[in-house]
């Protein structure tokens, strides 16, 4: 009896207790990504709809100009390009790292920490010394040519850089780590003893894997995606380095309007559209995570 | 057993492939800093020079510093907000707004957030510095500790906190001894996560950094545009070299420590 | 800057954010103290310092220590890699701490119509006599009323005579090239200079802002991508010296470094005729060392500071002084360092294009995304 009667009193300023501690621990960090990103970006969609400057910058006068402007088929097809290039890197690095994290999780504990460091030691180089090395590589008079030429195993130089393939993989060298850590995170969680269930009933290793492996490790899979796809989408780095500055993407775009035309109103038109892509993959992302979780629980 | 090797083979075949991948243009730059010519192409003859060119370039150690003051501060201060968030958000929000809000710092490409960072900073007339810099790089870097530590969270027994409760301890002795504890695997990914992505970003601290104190990253590409020299593919090793020894030695201290326990 | 957000009430909550955040933002970054209008030519230069904006390599490495010494100031050297990055700088509305920035000539010309640079006060600045007559009439900034010439040059072609078997005479020999050179060919990638050739070529001032002599030059250009091995602005010189690349479009300087690794690299300027360009030193308005600024710029043009330049940059520069003392024996290994102002000033001096700027733009996205 004297149990819930001071359970009763202590839940009413418990729930006070909870809302200051709510706002204790949600405070700070809401109110820092309120300040540091959602304001930013406000005010660059909020650019969008005033007008260049003659010689740069902003003038405060309306105008839906430069979202008329944007549907011009030069971006458009700029933006097909990029996610095409986004989602061939996506692919390729699912089809690598999947195996490769699987590999990780496979090799006896004492190796697995000595893999993982191992994958993300070149993430610790600087990223454009790294788009550099493939330069360096595979250029015309670069080390590979020079070794096949050597060898005679082919008696004028490849040329392999400079297109869009060598972007690629570029972008894939560049964030195949963020694919492999996730999905072994995943992977690394899977009860062992489920497979061996699935074996004894039958089921073939295939079978095993699309049914049970894949659906359970479909988390892992998709944050390696956004992590792989979204950062590639907005790179400008690598298509100027190792497409020549022969493929354009909507990274090398939205920086040209800010830095060569200094065009920000229009810059903003573009940043927005790219933004409202990535929501839409976020929440396609969103949707498919739900009916992979809502597979597993029945 | 014997069924598990042989399952093994395939598997290792792959992870090799990917580690040939990984490392084989690593270990060329790493090759070509030593080369005797200033090509990053042909290499003629071995020479530490390029090694000695880099310990006595001002530019690139005044990057160096400023990026690991960045990337420490930022760490610091994401690991902690984000850490907060994290929990906050475990136990009081199962709104998807909310959720989504706090990882889309991670979503947002960093073009438009470097562009946005650069416009709000103009409004406030705020001096750009290695501070602009910093805030920039916590706001993205949060969002990813929150989300290392919320997949824990989700994992582990919100049971333990209610019980340590009933048994008269007080919210902060819990979180301290109970809930930071379970999630300390997740803090330090978060917080190395952090710290890997500040190190090597670009693109935000492009827009937001001040004109006298450029960070590691941009450095390299003023460097890199002139003309790549093996002094760049020296500096390469060099970080190389101080990343996996700082992971040797954590890995020693966490050891230790667990030995310990 | 009136601010267009939603409700009154997030107006609030926003700006006081943003007071705290700018106290605690100021109480981080240093000050110095607001100077008054009007120059004072008897300023004591010790208690200014400045901050100055240039390319990589295109000053002394010593100018910081030397200029300390001689004149009293600090001085911090930072660099940009493109006028486009020092422009977004320049221009997007936050103080960017910068004293003197190097920009090339139109781009002065912009940020002056943007009220952004202070004007030159050339009592303050006695080098200028050492100028040639014609530097005080360049078509961005005649009479070098808010800026003061660093460099000058021309485009053209850098090549490599042994690869290419010819001497290239015509911006064609680039734009459409012989088979042996078809692939070895970069063309600059930054907007003015892409379009530079093809308008030359053309018969087109390269300060047009008509649009139909644009998709002229479009269609121009997006044939001769399909020839390209890429566009580079950076990197040029060195594809000619290790042989990726046989032909290039190049600043004159550049081209020199080519030389001095590979004597079988030549420049040429085509017979179509080329540019004027023009780097210069500006001055911004928001600068709290504007004495301390000119007498950086005077100390620039003295003969000796501007003797090194040239030996080192390969650069010409407008200071005569500076000129007649290095030029003549530089010339010897390098042609186009004996070219005089009368020549230079043949090429067409780029302006800025005001309100075409982003037709440029949009003609470059889509040269440069073409298939």
């Amino acid at each position: 009896m004297t149990l819930s009667v001071r359970r009763r009193v202590s839940r009413d300023s418990g729930k006070r207790r909870d809302l200051l501690e709510r706002i204790v621990l949600q405070g700070p960090g809401l109110l820092f990504i309120t300040i540091f990103m959602a304001i930013p970006i406000t005010l660059v969609a909020i650019y969008s709809i005033f007008q260049r400057g003659r010689f740069g910058g902003v003038v405060y006068k309306f105008t839906i100009e430069n979202f008329s402007r944007a549907f011009d088929s030069v971006y458009l097809g700029i933006l097909l390009d990029s996610l095409k290039i986004a989602g061939i890197t996506t692919v390729l690095a699912i089809i690598v790292g999947y195996p490769t994290a699987y590999a990780i999780a496979k090799l006896p504990i004492k190796w697995r920490s000595i893999a993982l460091v191992l994958v993300v030691i070149p993430f610790w180089t600087n990223f454009l010394i790294r788009t550099y090395s493939w330069i360096m590589l595979f250029n015309r008079e670069g080390l590979l040519n020079h070794a096949l030429l050597k060898f005679n195993i082919i008696h004028t130089p490849l040329d392999l850089l400079y297109t869009q393939s060598a972007v690629v993989v570029g972008l894939l060298y560049g964030y195949l780590p963020l694919m492999i850590l996730p999905l072994y995170a995943s992977i690394e969680r899977l009860d062992p003893q489920l497979g061996e269930a699935a074996a004894n009933l039958g089921a073939t290793k295939v079978r095993a894997f699309f049914s049970l492996t894949l659906p359970l490790t479909a988390s892992g899979l998709i944050a390696g995606s956004i992590f792989v796809f979204i950062p590639s989408l907005g790179n400008f780095i690598v298509p100027e380095l190792l497409g020549g500055g022969k493929t354009v993407m909507v990274g090398n775009l939205i920086r040209d309007q800010f830095l060569k035309a200094r065009d920000w109103p229009f810059g903003s038109v573009l940043a927005l559209s790219v933004i409202a892509l990535v929501f839409i993959f976020f929440m396609i992302q969103n949707v498919v995570e739900k009916r992979f979780s809502s597979d597993n629980n029945e | 057993m014997s069924k598990s090797l042989r399952k093994f083979k395939p598997l290792n075949v792959i992870l090799g492939v990917t580690f040939a991948f990984l490392y084989i243009p690593i270990f060329t730059l790493i090759a070509m800093s030593f080369n005797g010519s200033h090509s990053p192409f042909i290499f003629k003859g071995f020479s530490f020079k390029w090694y000695s060119v880099l310990i006595h370039d001002a530019q690139v150690i005044h990057g160096l510093i400023n990026t690991l003051i960045v990337a420490t501060g930022s760490t610091v201060l994401s690991t902690v907000l984000g850490t907060m968030l994290a929990v906050g958000l475990h136990r009081y929000s199962k709104s998807a707004a909310l959720n989504a809000f706090s990882l889309a710092p991670a979503i947002v490409p960093d073009i438009v957030l470097g562009i946005g960072l650069l416009a709000l900073y103009a409004l406030l007339s705020v001096s750009l510095g290695l501070y602009s810099v910093l805030f920039a790089h916590v706001v993205f870097s949060m969002a990813f500790v929150t989300a290392v530590v919320k997949a824990r969270l989700a994992n582990t027994d919100g049971d333990l906190r209610e019980a340590s409760m009933d048994l008269g301890a007080t919210r902060t002795g819990t979180f301290i001894r109970i809930t930071l504890p379970s999630i300390a695997p997740a803090i330090l990914a978060g917080a190395l996560l952090s710290f890997t992505l500040s190190l090597d970003e670009f693109v935000i601290a492009f827009f937001t950094n001040g004109p006298t104190t450029p960070t590691l990253p941009i450095v390299i590409y003023s460097m890199v545009r002139f003309g790549v020299t093996p002094e760049i593919n020296a500096l390469a090793t060099l970080l190389m070299i101080v990343s996996v020894t700082t992971v040797i030695i954590a890995q020693r201290m966490t050891r230790q420590r667990a030995k310990v326990r | 800057m009136h601010s267009v957000f939603g409700n009154h009430g997030k107006k609030i909550v926003v700006s006081s954010i943003a007071v705290s955040l700018l106290l605690l933002m100021s109480a981080c970054s240093s000050s110095s103290t607001q100077s008054t209008a009007g120059l004072d030519p008897e300023a004591d230069l010790t208690k200014q310092s400045l901050v100055i904006s240039n390319w990589a390599a295109y000053n002394p490495p010593d100018l910081a220590a030397s200029f300390q010494k001689a004149l009293g100031a600090k001085m911090t050297i930072t660099n940009h890699a493109t006028n486009e990055e020092i422009m977004a700088k320049l221009t997007s509305g936050a103080d960017s701490g910068i004293d003197v920035a190097f920009v090339s000539g139109q781009y002065a010309q912009a940020l002056a119509a943007q009220g952004l640079l202070e004007p030159i006060d050339a009592a303050l600045i006695p080098n200028l006599r050492n100028l040639y007559p014609e530097a005080s009439n360049l078509s961005y900034d005649v009479g070098n009323k808010f800026s003061v010439p660093y460099t000058w040059g021309t485009t053209g072609i850098c090549y490599r005579k042994d690869l290419t078997g010819f001497d290239p005479t015509s911006w064609n020999d680039l734009l459409n090239p012989a088979a042996n050179v078809k692939g070895k060919t970069t063309m600059l990638a930054t907007e003015r200079w892409l379009m530079l050739p093809a308008q030359k070529l053309l018969g087109i001032s390269a300060n047009s802002t008509s649009a139909s002599d644009m998709e002229k030059v479009k269609a121009q250009l997006i044939a001769t991508k399909k020839t390209l091995l890429a566009y580079d602005d950076t990197t040029f010189y060195t594809r000619l010296v290790s042989g990726e690349a046989s032909m290039v479009e190049a600043w004159d300087g550049w081209c020199n470094y080519g030389i001095t690794d590979n004597k079988n690299i030549k420049f040429v300027i085509p017979k179509e005729g080329s540019d004027l360009w023009v780097d210069t030193m500006v001055i911004l308005k928001t600068s709290k060392n504007k004495e301390a600024a000119h007498a950086f710029i005077n100390y620039i043009l003295d003969p000796t500071v501007n003797s090194w330049v040239i030996s080192n940059v390969l650069y010409k520069t407008p200071d005569k002084a500076a000129m007649d003392l290095t030029a003549p024996k530089l010339g010897i290994t390098y042609p186009n360092m004996l070219m005089t102002p009368a020549e230079l000033l043949k090429g067409e001096g780029l302006t800025d294009l005001g309100a075409s700027g982003p037709m440029y733009t949009k003609t470059a996205t889509e040269v440069t995304s073409s298939k």
